[in-house]
């Protein structure tokens, strides 16, 4: 990322979400993205993740340049690279866990089996029931899980223990920590939570559409090892 | 209320715009119709009534072959007859100058006294003739206009086989003329018949009928029993030669517009209801969803002490303003499309005026039936509201429960893709939703497509009676029956390369106590010409005993074919005689009985009489013919078949081109107003869903099928449903509106299903391209975003 900023309206009643970022992350790390609201981490996170463009700067996915992509082209790279994690889950109701990660697996390139990512996440026995037969972190777990099928290089989590207790969000970072260290995928998540930071690489902190601070952390927590 | 709900009204009607729109369009097509329809009745009844009693229509019709005038006063003491009128009429031949051909025109005698007199005509340009003038006539208003005649003017009429020029001295209109088509037509065309009203001297001198009558008009008084009165007359009538009396319900111009009044009120009372109904349906799956989404603000509201019914009220209002705004413009809508309507009925109906009457009636209950049903649907939707606790409400909803809509065919699942199964399961979880779209759309297309097929028939009618049955080029008719070789002269005229004879015959046709009146026509079995066809298109032979009879003849009479016969012949002879039913003809305008004329002849003990001639014209020698016609005195008219089906064609041109264009918007309307808004509110439903897709890496075109899908299924299962339902609807008209004037004829001709289908699935694309659109637009960072 180079310079990237991103403006809402124009003249007077311009919002500068980002006023210029700079930042590089490496493969395999696990990020976690700090500060109060409106401080410009979710724009961020979305310019990232394809989801919306930036006003100006530039920001690279490898050899990629995702700031002069179209909708189309934006999409694709979503599908081929990118897996999300929401706060609150938005697994599709009409669908059962094993179908939720197929959803995902039918049209990726590269999916694992979508029983192994259900598995992974601890939920083999519950394959073929609905969201609405799940609790919240089993249905946070599926969330992952279908993140994860597709093999992304990126995981972007917004707020995934948000909605969740302290034991299951816990157990939520716990996946989100072996999937890191078992398929290698950069994972970036965005948090209320600081205590989450201990089990990151790197905390980095936004305020007023900026990076504050960015804090390379010496010795990574087990997500049980968290203090909530 | 309190004003901040008003605020938030006001916000939620502009939030829900479009669906709003599209369901006052459907109240207001309903309410139009109604307020159109019953705007119609209540004119046509109201300017038929005043006419008839200012100009004194008679009640009870009478003709006789020629009765001396005392026998008025037998009439007169018939027990309920108020008025008794007698008059003369003939046939005679106009010559106008601006056609080859004479048109035939009825002749009608007016009293020499001053005095109210019944069938007054209404003056519409010059004045009444003198009666002591016998070459001073009045020409009915629509004929004159047609050909440009005026006050002042001269025309040549062949009246009795001499020819005469008369002065025009005024055009009127008359109650008898209000629906009028040449003979043995039914489509009025004001050019080729005329009527001509002259002084009775004057007649009676040309006709022989000094000192007697042909025909009788009497009034009734209050009370009086038609029938009884027409069996008194006949029986006083019956030595003079009398076909049989009938009364005002028999009348032709007055059934023809009876059975309009009739058909509209019957439509007035079955079509709207449809669209209220569609209506009611749409504004309940609008604010089901409206309670929701809101079910937050439900629950603050409640948990501020707003009462069940204060919160409900606040939705009602939400409906209620969008029923009434349906309703007023359909009011607007209705008053607008009647008075577009009013020139196509006066070209129909010659009616001295019509203005297209508002029926305050309607409009109430159009306003009170929109606001009513629009209600029902609402409250129906917001029992969820009373059930609602203010602690439940503020919790965001559950996500839906698939777990019982998972378990359908599973079969079929394993040949489906995630989405397709986010579709299927979708439908199978809330069928009702789904068969209320599937019956809506259905019963919209099934009215387009019955008023369609209708349509089409109209094309067959025309095909079968012009083109099947009468093969010919021309029929010509006699002023008195003449002897067979009357046709050799035809014959030998250059031009002609083919005669047939044919004879009518007046009869009352019996079976017990089921009788009619009409006549008899009499055909060259061969059938070269004009043939009687029978339910399979395949021609009947005219056998040498018996008759055939059309459909809806034997079935009014309750005859088929083996059966006994009375034939009550009300000319030359008067004999009454049996016969058998020898076949079933199918006929689409009129009802015709068919016998070869050989036979008729021999049941008149006349041989080798014939009343007219079908001929057939060689190509390029029409004038002549036309020509030589014009001159020979025996032919009291020529009718062509070309323009007989001109005429026909033009009017269902005319009236037929501006219903299409109502009927295919109805579908529209109704199939886009149901679509749209499903389709909306599923998109609302779905919108974190949808975006997820999204965000998950899912195309536009692939999120759009996972909330299209379940319309396009929902359009694919109506459009069978709607064709079936149209199918059953069209039979149903058909019986309903066939009368023995005409026939509805039901064919199944695949114009009128491709045009409703093609409307249907245009306003499934329609709606479907909208929200498409609008998917486009939507913000997919939703996703990511807190609940609603």
């Amino acid at each position: 990322m180079k310079g990237l900023t991103k403006t809402y309206g124009e003249g007077r009643t311009a919002v500068h979400a980002l006023r210029g970022v700079d930042l590089e992350i490496g493969r395999s790390e696990i990020d976690v993205l700090l500060g109060p609201s409106g401080s410009g981490k979710s724009t961020f996170l979305n310019i990232l993740g394809g989801l919306d463009t930036a006003s100006s700067g530039e920001a690279w996915f490898g050899q990629q340049c995702l700031t002069e992509m179209n909708d189309r082209q934006l999409t694709r790279y979503r599908r081929n690279h990118v897996g999300f994690v929401f706060q609150f889950y938005n697994l599709m109701p009409s669908l059962t866990a094993r179908e939720n990660v197929e959803l995902v697996t039918e049209i990726a390139d590269n999916p694992m089996d979508p029983d192994e990512a259900l598995h992974l996440v601890g939920l083999g026995k519950r394959l073929d029931h609905f969201p609405a037969q799940l609790s919240g972190g089993e249905q946070q777990r599926v969330a992952i899980a279908r993140a994860v099928a597709k093999q992304p290089d990126v995981l972007f989590c917004d707020e995934p223990t948000g909605a969740l207790d302290s034991a299951t969000g816990r157990a939520v970072l716990r996946v989100l920590q072996d999937v890191n260290e078992r398929l290698g995928t950069t994972v970036l998540i965005i948090t209320h939570a600081a205590a989450t930071a201990a089990m990151a690489d790197r905390v980095i902190h936004f305020a007023d559409g900026a990076i504050r601070e960015v804090v390379m952390n010496e010795k990574r927590l087990a997500a049980e090892e968290i203090e909530w | 209320m309190v004003r901040p709900l008003h605020a938030k009204l006001t916000r939620d009607l502009w939030r829900i715009k479009g669906q709003a729109l599209a369901i006052m369009l459907v109240i207001g097509i309903g309410v139009a119709l109604q307020v159109m329809m019953t705007g119609f009745v209540a004119s046509l009844t109201q300017t038929r009534d005043a006419y008839y009693e200012r100009h004194q229509f008679a009640q009870i019709f009478a003709p006789v072959a020629r009765a001396p005038e005392h026998i008025a006063h037998q009439l007169q003491d018939i027990p309920g007859v108020a008025n008794v009128q007698t008059r003369l009429t003939g046939m005679g031949l106009i010559d106008v100058e601006s056609r080859d051909i004479p048109v035939s025109a009825q002749i009608l005698s007016l009293p020499t006294h001053e005095l109210r007199h019944l069938n007054e005509i209404r003056l519409t340009a010059g004045r009444k003739p003198d009666a002591n003038k016998a070459e001073e006539i009045v020409l009915l208003d629509s004929f004159a206009t047609a050909h440009n005649i005026l006050p002042g003017d001269q025309i040549s009429v062949t009246l009795n086989g001499t020819r005469r020029t008369f002065d025009v001295v005024g055009t009127a209109q008359s109650p008898e003329f209000i629906y009028y088509a040449a003979p043995g037509e039914m489509i009025p065309d004001d050019e080729r018949f005329g009527v001509i009203w002259i002084g009775r001297p004057a007649l009676a001198a040309a006709l022989d009928l000094e000192g007697a009558f042909n025909q009788v008009l009497m009034t009734l008084l209050r009370g009086a029993v038609v029938e009884a009165v027409l069996d008194e007359v006949d029986r006083v009538l019956e030595p003079y030669g009398s076909p049989g009396a009938y009364g005002l319900k028999d009348h032709p111009s007055d059934r023809f517009l009876s059975e309009e009044i009739a058909g509209l009120e019957i439509s007035a009372k079955n079509v709207p209801p449809v669209f209220m109904l569609v209506a009611a349906f749409l504004l309940y799956i609008v604010t089901s969803r409206t309670i929701q989404s809101e079910r937050e603000e439900i629950g603050l509201m409640k948990a501020f002490g707003y009462t069940d019914t204060e919160v409900s009220i606040h939705y009602l209002q939400l409906v209620a303003i969008i029923a009434l705004a349906g309703a007023l413009f359909g009011c607007l809508l209705g008053v607008v499309l009647g008075r577009v309507t009013v020139p196509v009925y006066t070209t129909y109906y010659k009616l001295p005026f019509l203005l297209f009457r508002l029926e305050p009636a309607s409009f109430a209950s159009g306003i009170l039936t929109s606001v009513g049903v629009a209600t029902l649907g609402g409250a129906f939707a917001l029992r969820r509201v009373f059930k609602l606790t203010p602690a439940a409400a503020m919790r965001p909803a559950a996500p839906p429960d698939f777990s019982k809509a998972g378990q359908f065919g599973a079969w079929l699942m394993a040949f489906l893709d995630q989405p397709s199964r986010m579709v299927v399961r979708r439908l199978v979880r809330q069928p009702w939703r789904m068969l209320g779209a599937v019956a809506g759309i259905a019963a919209g297309m099934a009215l387009s497509l019955s008023m369609l097929i209708i349509y089409e028939g109209f094309d067959t009618v025309l095909d079968r009676t012009f083109n099947v049955i009468d093969r010919s080029d021309a029929t010509v008719s006699f002023v008195t029956n003449a002897p067979v070789k009357t046709l050799f002269e035809l014959d030998r005229l250059r031009g002609v390369t083919l005669a047939k004879p044919v004879r009518n015959v007046a009869v009352v046709l019996r079976n017990g106590r089921h009788e009619h009146s009409g006549a008899i026509t009499g055909l060259s079995p061969d059938g070269q010409l004009f043939r009687a066809l029978d339910s399979q298109v395949r021609p009947i032979r005219l056998p040498d005993k018996g008759i055939v009879l059309s459909k809806p003849l034997a079935d009014m009479l309750q005859v088929g074919i083996g059966d006994a016969l009375t034939i009550d012949i009300r000319e030359g002879s008067q004999m009454v005689v049996t016969t058998q039913v020898a076949g079933i003809a199918e006929s689409l305008i009129g009802s015709p009985a068919y016998m070869n004329i050989a036979a008729l002849n021999r049941l008149m003990n006349e041989p080798n009489r014939v009343s007219g001639a079908y001929i057939a014209i060689e190509d390029g020698a029409q004038d002549s013919v036309y020509a030589a016609l014009k001159g020979m005195p025996m032919v009291a008219g020529v009718s062509l078949r070309r323009e007989a089906e001109q005429a026909f064609q033009e009017i269902m041109n005319q009236g037929a081109g501006f219903s299409r264009f109502i009927m295919g918007f109805m579908a529209f309307a109704i199939t886009f107003g149901i679509i749209y808004n499903v389709a909306r509110v599923a998109q609302d439903e779905r919108a974190r869903d949808l975006a997820s897709l999204r965000v998950m890496g899912f195309y536009r075109g692939e999120t759009a099928f996972v909330l299209l899908g379940e319309l396009g299924v929902v359009t694919l299962v109506a459009l069978p449903v709607g064709i079936l339902l149209g199918n059953s609807l069209t039979a149903l008209i058909a019986a309903g509106f066939s009368t023995d004037l005409y026939q509805i004829p039901v064919v199944y001709a695949p114009k009128a299903y491709g045009v409703a289908v093609a409307v249907v699935v245009a306003a499934a694309f329609a709606s479907g391209w909208l929200v498409w659109r609008d998917l486009g637009r939507a913000d997919i960072t939703l996703a990511l975003k807190t609940r609603e």
